[in-house]
């Protein structure tokens, strides 16, 4: 495996050392993942169904922790602290999610949403702080002209897209280290997955993105880096383009080409 | 063989409409108890469905018995069932809600734990118990150590019908909300505690709420528990530890008093109106509220 990186290869603000998630004792659904991400990148995880993507991303910001049977090895860590030592709710602040289905609360307005992270965590905030984190997190997700004058409907008022768009601004309103992104196209229309991916290129300016797609044109259009994943083991990761033209592993150039997945 | 298969057809079709011709007969079999309910009791327990009704409380039986030799209507209304039903379903629900909710939780999120299934099983059973069983429960473990009835001793007992219908009701709607929900607050960095209270209680008040009403009215209108806890009471009383009057109870004593029996009608009146009017309202609630 060949890391080739022209980005900053000095601080990494991801480090993956031998991260196993096994679902059941014997079996790993994640076996053995060493890597490093670093600062203002996207990296994609690619691979077919089944091969440990997600259960990979989960694993960074504790997700795993929900379902006791689940056991998370190796070491995370993330701006030098090892994250598996550390109290899940607070790696979660540093670490945001967005999933693939589009989730903003229902009961809460498009306004509260934003600020979700802040509530949730008991963290009180002036009016002004909250006007101005609300009007940022929207403004960097794009949502802010399309939203401020409803900012008191409630989240499932929006479309797919703008949903979408409204969970990355939850999780950016917390300023997290890393930002995962589970498949987040996958529910979307060509035209609100085209707005995201643009998206997250001017969001790589200020957060380090980590996103798992099954779509390999995404991957190739807008990330950095990609992993590719089989069985739950890393086969290859590096630049993205140098591993879409010249592939280093034998089953990354299969999947690539269509053989298998 | 094309005559043949005409006849099939017919055959098919004549089947088909004896079928639904059959299902709307039933259907209107099965309405007409529910209508001359209706009927009967509007028609009958108009005439005392009055403001004295709301105002005034049980009139003595010689009073009734006066009146109605002058030809009178009874003097008297049922304001001392009205209070006591307030009072001890009230207490009821405050007691109900807050033990369901939390068992409702529980189930909602531990599912295959041996705690939850027993649980689950125990809700079940509960559900299944006689009403007068649970008043004869209330009776051993209120009243009797108490040394007296008591609208306490009756809320008890509602409550504990009342759980298993709420616990049902919040488990169902939690289990229903998508877990995108409970993940998404969780991936924010907050507390389960805040995750159900803040995001997924709320996203399913409308399913848990319609569940209590149901239960609400479900109780509203039991008297067996209550002859054994709360008793009744002649006037209107508002401690908790006192015998208290209650609906249902007074239509029980208005069918042994023959010079009161004519209230029967209006009270039950009044019963089956709240009760249409809580089962209304759970109906719009669910529907405005659905996520």
């Amino acid at each position: 495996m060949e890391s080739i990186n022209n980005i900053n290869e000095e601080n990494p603000v991801l480090q993956l050392k031998e991260v196993s998630v096994s679902y059941s004792p014997g079996s790993f659904a994640v076996n053995r993942v060493t890597a490093d991400i670093y600062p203002n990148t996207i990296t994609a995880i690619m691979g077919p169904s089944g091969c440990g993507k997600s259960t990979l991303l989960r694993a960074i910001n504790r997700m795993h922790d929900l379902y006791p049977h689940i056991k998370t090895t190796g070491e995370i860590s993330l701006k030098g602290k090892n994250i598996l030592a550390m109290d899940p709710m607070e790696v979660r602040r540093m670490a945001g999610m967005v999933f693939q289905q589009p989730n903003p609360f229902p009961t809460m307005s498009i306004y509260d949403n934003v600020l979700a992270g802040y509530k949730l965590n008991g963290i009180r905030l002036k009016k002004r702080e909250k006007e101005e984190i609300v009007e940022q997190s929207l403004q960097s997700v794009g949502l802010w002209n399309e939203v401020k004058d409803v900012m008191t409907k409630r989240g499932s008022f929006l479309s797919g897209g703008q949903q979408q768009r409204l969970c990355i601004a939850r999780a950016l309103a917390l300023n997290p280290e890393v930002l995962l992104m589970d498949e987040p196209t996958s529910a979307l229309d060509p035209i609100s997955t085209n707005r995201i991916e643009e998206l997250l290129l001017q969001l790589k300016k200020k957060f380090t993105i980590i996103i798992v797609t099954h779509n390999m044109s995404q991957a190739a259009r807008i990330s950095d880096n990609s992993m590719f994943m089989y069985l739950g083991e890393l086969v290859e990761h590096g630049n993205t383009t140098q591993m879409f033209t010249k592939p280093q592993n034998k089953r990354t150039e299969e999947y690539l080409t269509g053989v298998f997945g | 063989m094309s005559r043949n298969k005409t006849t099939y057809m017919g055959w098919r079709k004549g089947k088909d409409k004896t079928a639904f011709v059959l299902v709307c007969l039933f259907s209107l079999i099965a309405m007409f108890p529910l209508f001359f309910i209706l009927w009967d009791v509007v028609s009958k327990g108009y005439k005392n469905f009055n403001l004295r009704l709301f105002t005034e409380v049980t009139p003595s039986s010689m009073d009734a018995m006066l009146a109605r030799m002058n030809g009178e209507s009874i003097p008297g209304g049922i304001l001392n069932g009205i209070t006591g039903t307030i009072l001890i379903v009230g207490m009821a629900i405050l007691f109900s809600v807050f033990l369901g909710l939390f068992i409702g939780i529980y189930l909602a999120d531990n599912r295959g734990k041996k705690l939850a299934a027993v649980v689950s099983y125990l809700t079940d059973l509960l559900q299944g118990m006689p009403s007068i069983v649970i008043g004869i429960i209330a009776y051993a473990w209120i009243v009797k150590p108490l040394g007296g009835y008591s609208a306490l001793a009756g809320s008890v007992a509602l409550t504990i019908m009342m759980l298993p219908m709420i616990v049902r009701s919040t488990e169902e709607t939690l289990k229903m909300l998508p877990p995108a929900y409970k993940e998404a607050g969780l991936a924010l960095g907050s507390s389960y505690t805040n995750v159900v209270f803040r995001i997924l209680i709320p996203s399913g008040f409308g399913g848990i709420f319609t569940g209590i009403l149901l239960a609400v009215s479900r109780v509203m209108g039991e008297t067996a528990p209550l002859m054994l806890t709360a008793l009744g009471a002649a006037v209107v009383n508002w401690k908790v530890m006192q015998p208290t009057s209650a609906i249902p109870l007074l239509i029980w004593d208005f069918y042994n008093d023959p010079n009161l029996v004519d209230l029967i009608w209006s009270s039950s009146l009044l019963l089956l109106i709240v009760i249409f009017l809580l089962n209304w309202i759970a109906k719009i609630v669910a529907r405005k509220w659905k996520v």
